[in-house]
């Protein structure tokens, strides 16, 4: 298996809307979930239930930030800003 | 974010709700017979799994969202029904990485693999020159090797992988692999020998020396963009991890099914003692995975035993659970090639005669040796 190395993408924009890539599929685990992209064969842990609800929240939400905060308090916004331009690096997600 | 209640190799110890890491040996057939061969194949075993029966693995698979599986054998092309099932499970978001000899990859064939997507191939090379790869894999198996990768480059597959076991024999060629490799436009993956199957005959002759297994280490290290299967977490001993998980995945992350349906630990231990239960029982494979008394065992925390003193445990974890077993060595203790030598001298008390001899065997019934063959 190759497991994705978790490269932030620079030109992550909080502010624009995002979706999974459509070659995506996630997979609910007790930790989170496992995404896995058939593009790249590259598989990607979500290591929180949060992350993976703001994760599908995407297709709905006019942007990422928007969609942060429909799941986390304020406090814990940058973490999950970082963790989301993580998985644009490994072409889990993309801009809309 | 919030802290993470374990580390996820913790929480990959305790299992998941589907195995990340599938193997599938579609058949024991086969019309080589390698000598360190894992899965002892060789005759087809009259209880195969038919293809509806195959097709119905298929699917829970795909309920359970296992994105991909490798197959393997024995030699899978051999299967009539093989590029049905496999075309199957990509029609059903389930990826296929298999392993083949070659001897089959014709260019109708590579060109059948090449129109789809969600394929990946890996051929086996075993010695970068025939004389290696011969003694290890029987005479012409080189060359037919090399005609599938040719076949493959032909068909525009794009990049397949090129597998090698690695032996004492074979890691002086390290270098001379990655040239083929990049002749063929192929990715390089090295993985470890293991003593099961018929390997466990042929171990002590073919297993890496310590120094060879330091080179193995720092070469790989230099290396990121090749594939290791995960194979080599015992080598972390040595300083920084390898890429991957780093932890035995038996039961937790990895499982076999065999091709009479019976579902293994992992591909290295075709044994009864690690024999979980079969896909034909009711339930399914899903039960057997999520349910059976030897997965949920695995899962429990496991001591370190022996190791406990070690500094490194946490680096290597103990190792193999499969060259342990088959080597006679004690499951919680040292892995028989612990970089830090305490696999040698555990070694030194068992008697060979008191390792696990196989409970599964489908050779050829010719005697097959490494002295035979070189």
């Amino acid at each position: 298996m190759t497991v994705a190395s978790g490269v932030t993408d620079p030109h992550f924009d909080v502010g624009r809307a995002w979706r999974l890539d459509p070659q995506v599929a996630l997979r609910d685990e007790e930790f989170g979930a496992l995404a896995y992209h058939y593009g790249t064969r590259r598989l990607v842990f979500l290591k929180s239930r949060d992350l993976v609800e703001i994760v599908r929240g995407l297709e709905e939400a006019p942007s990422a930030r928007a969609a942060i905060g429909q799941v986390v308090d304020d406090e814990s916004v940058p973490a999950y800003e970082a963790a989301l331009a993580r998985l644009a690096g490994s072409e889990i997600i993309r801009a809309a | 974010m919030p802290p993470e209640p374990l580390a996820l190799r913790d929480r990959f110890k305790l299992g998941l709700q589907a195995p990340i890491c599938m193997t599938w040996e579609l058949t024991y057939a086969c019309n080589l017979s390698c000598i360190h061969c894992l899965s002892s194949s060789g005759r087809r075993d009259p209880r195969e799994l038919s293809t509806a029966e195959a097709k119905a693995v298929i699917d829970e698979m795909a309920a359970l969202q296992i994105f991909y599986v490798n197959i393997g054998g024995g030699e899978p092309l051999i299967r009539s029904d093989f590029f049905e099932l496999v075309e199957y499970a990509v029609d059903h978001g389930v990826g296929v990485k298999f392993s083949t000899n070659g001897t089959r990859l014709d260019a109708a064939r590579a060109r059948r693999l090449a129109g789809s997507d969600y394929i990946d191939v890996q051929i086996s090379l075993d010695g970068a020159d025939a004389a290696t790869n011969d003694a290890i894999r029987g005479v012409g198996s080189f060359d037919t090797a090399i005609t599938a990768m040719e076949n493959l480059v032909a068909a525009g597959f794009g990049p397949f992988k090129i597998s090698v076991v690695m032996t004492r024999q074979n890691i002086p060629q390290l270098d001379q692999f990655e040239e083929i490799a990049a002749r063929y436009g192929a990715q390089l993956r090295l993985t470890r020998l293991r003593p099961a199957g018929r390997g466990a005959d042929t171990w002590d002759e073919l297993h890496p020396t310590t120094a060879q297994q330091r080179d193995l280490y720092h070469w790989l290290l230099d290396r990121p963009g090749v594939l290791t299967g995960d194979s080599f977490f015992h080598l972390s001993a040595l300083g920084d991890p390898l890429e991957g998980l780093n932890l035995c995945g038996a039961g937790r992350v990895v499982c076999l099914i065999d091709p009479v349906g019976d579902v293994y630990a992992c591909p290295f231990v075709i044994h009864e003692d690690f024999l979980a239960g079969n896909v034909r029982d009711e339930g399914g494979f899903t039960k057997v995975w999520r349910e059976s008394d030897l997965f949920v065992s695995l899962r429990e925390p496991s001591s370190a035993g022996a190791c406990a003193s070690c500094g490194s445990y946490d680096a290597c974890q103990g190792g193999c659970m499969a060259a342990k077993f088959f080597t006679g060595l004690p499951l919680d203790g040292p892995d028989p090639e612990c970089v830090l030598g305490h696999g040698e001298a555990a070694l030194e008390k068992v008697a060979i005669s008191l390792r696990p001899g196989p409970s599964v065997d489908h050779s050829v019934r010719t005697p097959v040796s490494f002295a035979a063959r070189s």
